[in-house]
């Protein structure tokens, strides 16, 4: 019925390794492209775009980044908030520095430098693990929010610390700035995720993204046959940072378009990013889209139900989300620890073999 | 599945919203929730109870009901954006965030869209520029002028110098408390006082590293940017080094009831400064009678009277009067933002008002112009009594030094200006 794998014949090692082997798949992720990118523009108006798709498509990246690092190469990180704000402050100083040079170029670079920042404070993971090392990466989250509140340099000497991104156009365009239409910002952050997730997609199954693998599932027994952990770990430090850096960027110019870095980037982002992956599944793309989607959505879905059509009290919605959402968290843990994309994982099985109960 | 239910959803919110079109909309952007409710809860309690009572009273303004939405933001910038795009489709006439970072946000969005914005006694302070910020008002009073009354409060005390004094800042590490330290850097050139700052991370909880830094030094005087809970933790440990209080002033955000009681006896003579008088004003006895006993307050009904409640009162008032303002001007009961914009700007406030209103001397006196958004920006010093349990006016209204923040205002617009290439105007 659904998922037939009848007749679904592969005749290269090429087509056998594809990311969706069954067609039905593969079809299903064509129709959801074409979607996002030939119907959604046309008919988004500005609440969609600012307080749903934008900041979820935005998380999403975030949490590919956080995924490659802990999902991948089982490295905890609890610096996201930290890693989002290099990438925000790189980009409006290269913004405000060059006004030249094109947008896209100032995110993609402002990743690049996240990533460099990211490998430096990986070090120590060659030498501590687990627990150890979350807390030297909570160590970096609680120095980088200093530093880009202290030093007046990287929000060029405002008076009140805030940094906010000036009107830069993209083929006449404007991306960022007041005057951005709602399409624009969703289309730059919806090629964005897709450039990102068909990257990580792509490294997770090839020799990086399996040395990172191994290291996760036992260090020692990966450096025996031959994977260099100094390698590994900085690379997945260095490519993660590099996705939560960019994220940080389109954060800040796209979306928000004014922080300060206490608000925007403090310890709680760390853990929302962290919550989007446990959520959704460690150690997968899918997981990092489902658990991006499951917290920017709910917030908004809890506030839609319980004030607008039930008309209970604001603050006790407030408060009841608090609560769901902690519920939730330590439900799948101790449900479903591989979170929702194991569940899609489940249904999708039960679904090959269906109408037949196994 | 979850998208698919969210847009029926917003559909039927969009729906519903249209069919009531036809009154004024004031969206309430509150948090009773979160680090700062115990400062947000009052001031939207107030806000929310006047309109009711205008609805209950007077049948709204100019025979026009009010319709208040409130939208829960938790101090949060994220969730404030979220709120602003989700109460701005059904006509909404004004915003009041009462956050320095949402207004941050909001500054461009709602340039852009054309809906006013009015952040009173806090926010960006060079708004005050009305000719680059034409939809953004921050009269009475701003942070500058804060710093500077205050500066001026303690010129009075000390015989006209504070040559060689030592005044240091305690400032919520946020864009908020980040405001007046320029303005009073330039103050410490005039008048010869060293000045020092010391930050505070949010939420403001752990100071202790804080108090024993000013235990050592001992500054002749502690200014105070605080917010939230951190305005309870200094006062307390104020109190724990003996620090005297009547040398510690808090600025209008730090001035309240909830602030100082956790401290008890300890609090008494702690000064701060405040924008609005508080006492017994015929209108809060309405306020009482005709919303919260009706069953209709947007609180509990324990804040009525208190010092945010009050500027919540307030603000509201301010508001209301924008509307009659703008009414009059256009002579149309239901009015768009562009013409709540033209009501803000020819708004005036006279004592005779305030006392037909019921609430004399509530506020002082200003008027707004294309020119001056930012209003008289003068402040009383209250004091905390203790034994009684309220604020006692000190002083008057102590206006600022305008020729010092006056040139640091038209610079920042200036900057902004150029960063955004804006050219100052009047609409």
């Amino acid at each position: 019925m659904f998922y037939r794998e009848a007749g679904d014949f592969k005749t290269s090692y090429k087509a056998d390794n594809q990311t969706f082997p069954i067609a039905f798949d593969r079809y299903r992720y064509w129709a959801i492209l074409a979607f996002a990118y030939l119907v959604i523009p046309f008919l988004i108006n500005d609440y969609w775009a600012n307080a749903i798709l934008v900041p979820f498509l935005i998380y999403a990246i975030a949490a590919i980044g956080l995924n490659i690092l802990t999902g991948y190469c089982g490295q905890v990180s609890l610096g996201t908030g930290g890693f989002m704000a290099v990438g925000a402050y790189s980009c409006y100083k290269l913004m405000t520095s060059f006004p030249d040079v094109s947008i896209l170029i100032h995110v993609i670079l402002a990743g690049g430098i996240t990533a460099i920042v990211g490998a430096a404070f990986g070090l120590p993971s060659l030498r501590i693990k687990g627990f150890y090392l979350a807390v030297a990466t909570l160590a970096a989250q609680f120095f980088l929010v200093w530093l880009f509140n202290k030093v007046s340099w990287f929000y060029n000497y405002s008076a009140s610390g805030q940094i906010s991104a000036p009107e830069r156009l993209v083929f006449g365009a404007a991306v960022t700035g007041p005057n951005t239409e709602p399409w624009v910002q969703y289309m730059v952050c919806l090629v964005f995720v897709t450039i990102c997730a068909i990257i990580a997609r792509n490294l997770t199954r090839g020799t990086l993204g399996r040395s990172w693998m191994a290291i996760r599932d036992m260090d020692i027994a990966a450096e025996i046959i031959g994977v260099n952990p100094l390698k590994a770990k900085l690379t997945a430090f260095a490519v993660s940072s590099f996705f939560i850096g960019i994220s940080g960027a389109l954060f800040f110019s796209v979306y928000l378009g004014a922080v300060e870095v206490g608000d925007a980037f403090g310890i709680q982002k760390s853990f929302l990013v962290l919550f989007m992956i446990i959520l959704g599944g460690l150690g997968s793309i899918f997981g990092s889209f489902a658990g991006a989607a499951f917290l920017v959505l709910l917030p908004v879905l809890l506030k839609v139900v319980g004030v607008d059509l039930l008309g209970w009290p604001t603050d006790l919605v407030s408060h009841l989300r608090l609560v769901i959402i902690g519920a939730l968290i330590m439900f799948f843990l101790i449900k479903e620890p591989h979170g929702l994309a194991q569940l899609w994982r489940l249904a999708k099985e039960k679904l090959r073999l269906w109408p037949f109960p196994y | 599945m979850t998208l698919k239910t969210l847009g029926a959803l917003a559909l039927t919110a969009t729906i519903g919203a249209t069919a009531a079109m036809a009154d004024l909309v004031i969206p309430d952007l509150s948090y009773r929730s979160g680090a700062y409710a115990a400062g947000g809860t009052p001031f939207s309690d107030g806000y929310q109870d006047y309109f009711n009572l205008l609805n209950a009273r007077d049948g709204g303004i100019g025979g026009e009901a009010i319709r208040i939405v409130e939208c829960e933001t938790g101090y949060n910038t994220e969730v404030g954006v979220e709120c602003y795009e989700s109460t701005k489709g059904e006509g909404a006439l004004v915003y009041q965030p009462l956050s320095t970072g949402i207004t941050y946000q909001l500054i461009p969005r709602a340039t852009a869209d054309g809906i006013p914005i009015h952040t009173m006694g806090y926010g960006r302070t060079s708004a005050a520029d009305g000719e680059t910020f034409n939809w953004v008002f921050n009269y009475p009073a701003n942070y500058w002028d804060a710093a500077s009354v205050m500066v001026n409060y303690l010129l009075g005390q000390n015989g006209g110098s504070l040559e060689g004094k030592d005044i240091t800042l305690l400032f919520h590490n946020s864009a908020y408390g980040k405001e007046p330290i320029a303005t009073l850097n330039a103050l410490a050139e005039l008048h010869g006082f060293n000045f020092s700052e010391l930050a505070v991370d949010h939420p403001g909880q752990e100071q202790t590293a804080q108090w024993l830094q000013i235990r050592r030094e001992r500054p002749d005087y502690v200014l105070m940017w605080g917010w939230g809970v951190m305005n309870q933790v200094a006062i307390q440990e104020a109190a724990n080094i003996s620090y005297p209080m009547d040398q510690f002033i808090g600025n209008w955000w730090a001035g309240a009831e909830h602030d100082v009681t956790p401290a008890g006896a300890a609090a008494n003579g702690y000064l701060s400064l405040n924008m609005n008088r508080i006492g017994d004003m015929p209108v809060l006895a309405e306020m009482q009678s005709m919303v919260v006993d009706a069953g209709n307050g947007a609180g509990d009904g324990s804040n009525v009277g208190s010092v945010l409640y009050v500027r919540g009162m307030y603000a509201a008032m301010l508001a209301a009067e924008a509307i009659a303002k703008a009414q009059e001007i256009h002579g149309v009961a239901d009015i768009t933002p562009a013409m709540m914009r033209d009501g803000m700007e020819a708004l005036e406030i006279t004592n005779a008002r305030m006392e037909e209103l019921g609430m004399p001397l509530v506020g002082p006196e200003f008027s707004v112009s294309c020119q001056d958004h930012g209003g008289s920006g003068m402040g009383i010093v209250q004091q905390w009594d203790a034994a009684a349990g309220a604020f006692v006016a000190l002083t008057d209204y102590i206006a600022p030094d305008d020729s010092v923040t006056g040139p640091l205002i038209t610079a920042d617009a200036a900057a902004f200006a150029a960063e955004n290439n804006i050219t100052p105007g009047c609409l």
